[in-house]
């Protein structure tokens, strides 16, 4: 994309060609009004607000390209007016002293009605009654709905739900004499919002994925959180601006806080908030905000008590729902007393990232979620995105819908969320253990053949076969005939007979022998029939890739091929590779923390069990503040170092005041901010310098990006083959959480609560002759569990999983580090 | 550096309206003192009031209002402890919970519980008014847009400790007053102003 330069209202502008005029408009703090747009998401032509006049021609700013040297007002007389009329329509039987909307004061519709000076009402038509709809985690109040379609613009563009459509409201029609004297825009749109109201696809409740980004775009009160209405007001809220807690992806938010009653001044958070122009949130993120430590008093005995255990300790296991101080200051305590530190999924990630820089020399992967948002062809292998990390799901949807993308989607389970995000992506839902054999066929389908390593192109084309395909043919033939003619002989006045000849072309069908080149990896990944034509068409005109890695490759029993595979094909395809780290801070733990594999004789556990509990559930030995009570810092997917605040109070011991009792000292936990270490890409940055916030024209100012560093390499860039007979292709159970959940946290918090089970699609469910609630005894190698049922909606297949959320069922004991394990299931 | 300020005669001359008040001068010596002493003390102005009570407790014809047995009516506007009222027709609360009292309240005094109930409305659960806190200068009643908070006629305010709260029980109507006809409007800040119908323009409606 070319720099250009484009004068807006007099002033001249830097923006990139191809840009809205609205956004470059926004990125150099030009006002232009818009209510129906979205920044990342397709112009909707709803509110037809955002008219300005371009080059003299009135255009929708939101719609309209810049251009070099366009000459752009933003107001002209007949913009004015048409801005007038349109605030006044949505005006209409709408009241603006509205006593108990949520929305209280935060509404577009009022600052709107207000910046254009609505005084006076011209239009009016009869209202109908529109009754509320509860929808589940979501309140639909059609009564409120400007009909801006900011909900279906973002649950399809961005999410990839696709959950919401308009439906036909039922109204009287416009008065006719308006159509005259209205301005065009303002009726045009009025015509529109008259006719339809917002509903779920397919039935009164909404099927999808609950991330509830829906209510956070809506720019009035008519989508809000059914949890959180009528509780408070906007403006009583405290915003604590913070990085949710729950997955890599290490979003922004703000929880808002406010007292908890009359009686009770404790701070509770009522809801999160987020910059949805620039983030946009998962259910959990959303909906799992309070699962602090609740009411803990400092417990002296219980102290003394952990005192002892460090000094008895010889390991501490950990999960990565930490900050990457307390990494850090369990790295310290190891340190000086030489504790084995065990985390396995954090050493996974670490294992990986380290194999992986035997090629590619850097410490850190390339990609990051913003090139996968900008990419047009993407990749995903070796995850269930969608609840791996919602967010890495939402830029792969975003891309797919935004930028014409294809994408391809390798994984074992069948994702229907997956297939319904476009027509332009497949799934290969190839057998567990194949995960190599998807990494190769990226070599073979993108690689440059010339500069590979000529062992891995020897290796790529033992998998290729000619074969001789008959295939049948249209083909044009000319056809002579000879006709005979009866033509008048003017002359004489008498028929005549001629003959003449035809040429004619007919469509004829031929049989021909051709010789095709057969790909065997397609057939070992269970790729569709007639992909390679399909991937023909994908690739048409494709510019930017992005290929995403996931947590079964971290745990793959051939782990270290596969990362450097991953090497090979960040440094022979053009794609930009993005690892998806399991949990909140496993990146930022795996960085900090030299890891141990195997526990000691007596085991500190920090939420996780131990010989002794530190827990921020609160069922341990000792109370610990939960990532939202805590201030610190969190390393996401993006490599990005996140600051978090402290939403709540907690009156408990924390990490840092065993850490100085044992020796290891600092006043405050975030004193270790700035000693994050240098050597691993951190910088030393104090806390409470770091931002955490994002500008107009959508950039990103939060924390600071790691810093990948250079690692020799000794130029052997061998990968093994794999074993195509180690497909796994016997029943299989797979570790994984359901949507909204991610780990013991979400489930804590009160809108989440739920209990775990076997979850199976609705087909498995049918074809085993089982029902909702069913007890299973789920039988591996390595143990068995006794288990209800849950049909997911949102998986497809005969594949069914186990989740690690819930804490009553111990699922990561049957398995073997690998997410895939062979399984039998009997009901009980 | 402290910096004082001298005051000249800015304001005062002959041609001011402002004039030195005549004071007689004070008793310098003792003696002086002594005699002023018992100049004031012996007049005789002191029993002529005991006589004016003396005489009219004879007379049993007493003008004094019997605090706390009876009241004196206070005016109409008087800001008093709040009260809650509740819809004449159907008895239901007026208040909506729209929490605009709360935001407006400049001691930050006002604070609601509020909840979605079976019916899909906004109910106040608990309400209430720190009245240690309280100025009583009448903005809640003025901003609350349903004349649902208003300032009563009690003025009572003694309590035993700083922090004396009303609560929601103790301010709104109870339904048996409501049913007699005791709740009175309140013409004070917030109240329609008569005639208001007039300086409005209203939005047309297509029925």
């Amino acid at each position: 994309m070319n720099e250009i330069t484009i004068t807006i209202d007099g002033r001249t502008v830097q923006t990139q060609e191809g840009e809205y005029i609205l956004n470059a408009a926004r990125a150099n703090g030009i006002f232009i009004p818009a209510i129906c747009y979205l920044t990342r998401c397709s112009p909707t032509l709803a509110c037809r607000i955002c008219l300005v006049e371009a080059d003299g021609k009135q255009v929708y700013a939101c719609n309209a390209k810049a251009k070099a040297g366009m000459d752009i007002t933003t107001t002209t007389p007949n913009i004015v007016a048409e801005r007038r009329a349109i605030m006044e329509v949505y005006d209409v039987n709408h009241p603006l002293e509205c006593g108990v909307c949520d929305q209280s004061g935060e509404c577009e519709l009022q600052n709107y009605t207000l910046e254009v000076g609505v005084d006076t009402q011209t239009y009016s038509i009869k209202d109908t009654h529109k009754p509320a709809q509860n929808w589940g985690l979501i309140h639909y109040d059609p009564a409120l709905c400007i009909m801006c379609e900011r909900c279906i613009t973002v649950c399809k563009d961005m999410i990839g739900d696709a959950a919401l459509s308009t439906v036909a409201r039922g109204s009287d029609a416009i008065e006719a004499e308006f159509k005259e004297s209205m301005p065009k825009d303002a009726y045009a749109m009025w015509n529109k919002l008259n006719k339809s109201l917002i509903a779920p696809n397919g039935g009164d409740k909404l099927d999808c994925t609950d991330c509830g980004e829906c209510s956070s775009v809506c720019p009035v009160g008519a989508l809000v959180s059914s949890d959180y209405q009528y509780t408070s007001n906007a403006w009583e809220h405290k915003q604590i601006p913070a990085t949710c807690a729950h997955c890599s992806a290490g979003c922004q938010l703000s929880y808002d806080i406010k007292h908890t009653s009359i009686e009770n001044p404790e701070s509770k958070i009522y809801r999160v908030k987020n910059e949805w122009n620039y983030v946009s949130l998962c259910g959990a993120g959303r909906y799992g905000y309070d699962f602090e430590n609740r009411d803990v008093v400092k417990n002296p005995a219980a102290f003394d008590a952990a005192i002892a255990a460090f000094k008895k300790a010889d390991t501490i296991a950990f999960t990565s729902t930490i900050t990457n101080e307390e990494a850090l200051i369990l790295q310290r305590l190891k340190e000086k007393y030489g504790y084995r530190l065990v985390n396995n999924e954090a050493l996974a990630l670490k294992n990986f990232l380290s194999s992986y820089s035997t090629i590619s020399g850097k410490s850190l992967y390339g990609g990051d979620l913003k090139q996968v948002h900008e990419a047009d062809f993407v990749v995903s292998i070796g995850s269930a995105l969608k609840t791996d990390n919602p967010n890495a799901r939402f830029a792969m949807n975003n891309a797919l819908s935004m930028n014409k993308g294809a994408g391809l989607y390798f994984h074992p389970i069948n994702d229907p969320v997956i297939a319904d995000m476009s027509k332009n992506v497949t799934q290969f839902n190839h057998a567990p253990m194949m995960e190599e054999a998807a990494l190769y066929l990226m070599l073979d389908l993108f690689g440059d053949k010339a500069a590979m390593p000529s062992s891995v192109t020897e290796y790529l084309a033992t998998f290729h076969s000619t074969k001789t395909v008959t295939i049948e043919e249209t083909v044009d033939e000319k056809v002579t005939e000879t006709v005979v003619k009866k033509v008048l002989n003017e002359e004489t006045g008498v028929e005549e007979e001629v003959s003449e000849e035809v040429t004619k072309t007919i469509k004829k069908k031929v049989s021909k022998e051709v010789e095709v080149d057969e790909n065997a990896l397609f057939a070992l990944l269970n790729a569709p029939v007639g992909f390679s034509d399909t991937l023909t068409k994908y690739l048409a005109k494709k510019e930017n890739f992005a290929l995403m890695v996931g947590p079964d490759l971290y745990t793959h029993p051939n782990t270290a091929n596969c990362a450097r595979l991953v090497a090979l094909i960040e440094k022979y395809t053009a794609f930009s590779v993005t690892m998806i780290p399991n949990l909140s801070n496993t990146l930022g733990v795996a960085l900090i923390c030299d890891l141990d594999s195997e526990r000691g004789s007596y085991t500190i556990g920090y939420n996780t069990a131990g010989d002794f509990t530190l827990s921020a559930l609160g069922n341990g030995d000792l109370d610990m503040p939960s990532l939202n009570q805590q201030e610190g810092t969190l390393t996401g997917i993006d490599k990005r170092v996140n600051p978090t605040n402290a939403a709540l109070s907690y009156g408990g011991y924390i990490l840092n005041d065993i850490a100085s009792s044992l020796g290891v000292t600092a006043k405050f936990t975030v004193n270790y901010t700035a000693q994050l270490p240098v050597a691993a890409g951190f910088k030393a940055v104090e806390f409470d310098t770091l931002p955490n916030h994002y500008t107009n024209s959508g950039e990103e100012v939060r924390g600071y990006c790691l810093e990948a560093q250079a690692i020799a390499t000794n130029g052997d860039e061998s990968v093994k083959g794999f074993d195509s007979n180690a497909a796994i292709t016997d029943s299989v159970v797979y570790l994984a959480n359901p949507v909204l959940q991610f780990s013991p946290f979400t489930a804590a918090s009160h809108q989440l609560q739920e209990n775990g089970g076997l979850y199976v699609s609705k087909m498995f469910m049918e074809s085993n002759g089982w029902n909702e609630g069913d007890h299973v005894r789920v039988k591996t190698a390595r143990g068995e569990l006794s288990v209800n049922v849950i049909t997911d909606g949102k998986i497809a297949g005969d594949i069914p999983y186990l989740p690690t959320f819930d804490t009553a069922i111990n699922s990561e004991a049957l398995f073997d580090g690998y997410r895939f394990t062979c399984v039998s299931i009997q009901k009980v | 550096m402290h910096h004082e300020e001298v005051f000249t005669d800015r304001n005062v001359s002959e041609h001011s309206a402002y004039y030195y008040v005549d004071i007689e001068t004070y008793p310098t010596t003792g003696w002086d003192k002594f005699k002023q002493a018992l100049k004031r003390a012996v007049r005789g102005e002191l029993f002529v009031g005991l006589w004016v009570v003396m005489r009219e407790m004879i007379k049993f014809d007493i003008h004094t209002v019997q605090y706390p047995k009876e009241k004196l009516p206070i005016g109409p506007r008087y800001r008093a402890v709040h009260k809650l009222l509740r819809l004449w027709e159907s008895g239901y609360e007026r208040c909506i919970g729209c929490g605009l009292c709360e935001k407006i309240c400049i001691s930050d005094c006002i604070r609601m519980d509020t909840r979605i109930d079976e019916n899909s409305r906004k109910e106040v659960t608990e309400y209430s008014i720190n009245l240690g806190r309280c100025i009583f200068c009448g903005y809640c009643a003025e901003v609350c847009p349903e004349l649902a908070i208003v300032h009563g006629g009690r003025y009572e305010n003694g309590s035993e400790q700083r922090a004396h709260f009303v609560i929601k029980d103790d301010m709104l109507t109870p339904l048996d007053l409501l049913k007699a006809g005791e709740q009175s409007e309140y013409p004070g800040f917030g109240a329609i102003i008569p005639g208001s119908d007039a300086s409005v323009k209203k939005t047309p409606l297509a029925y």
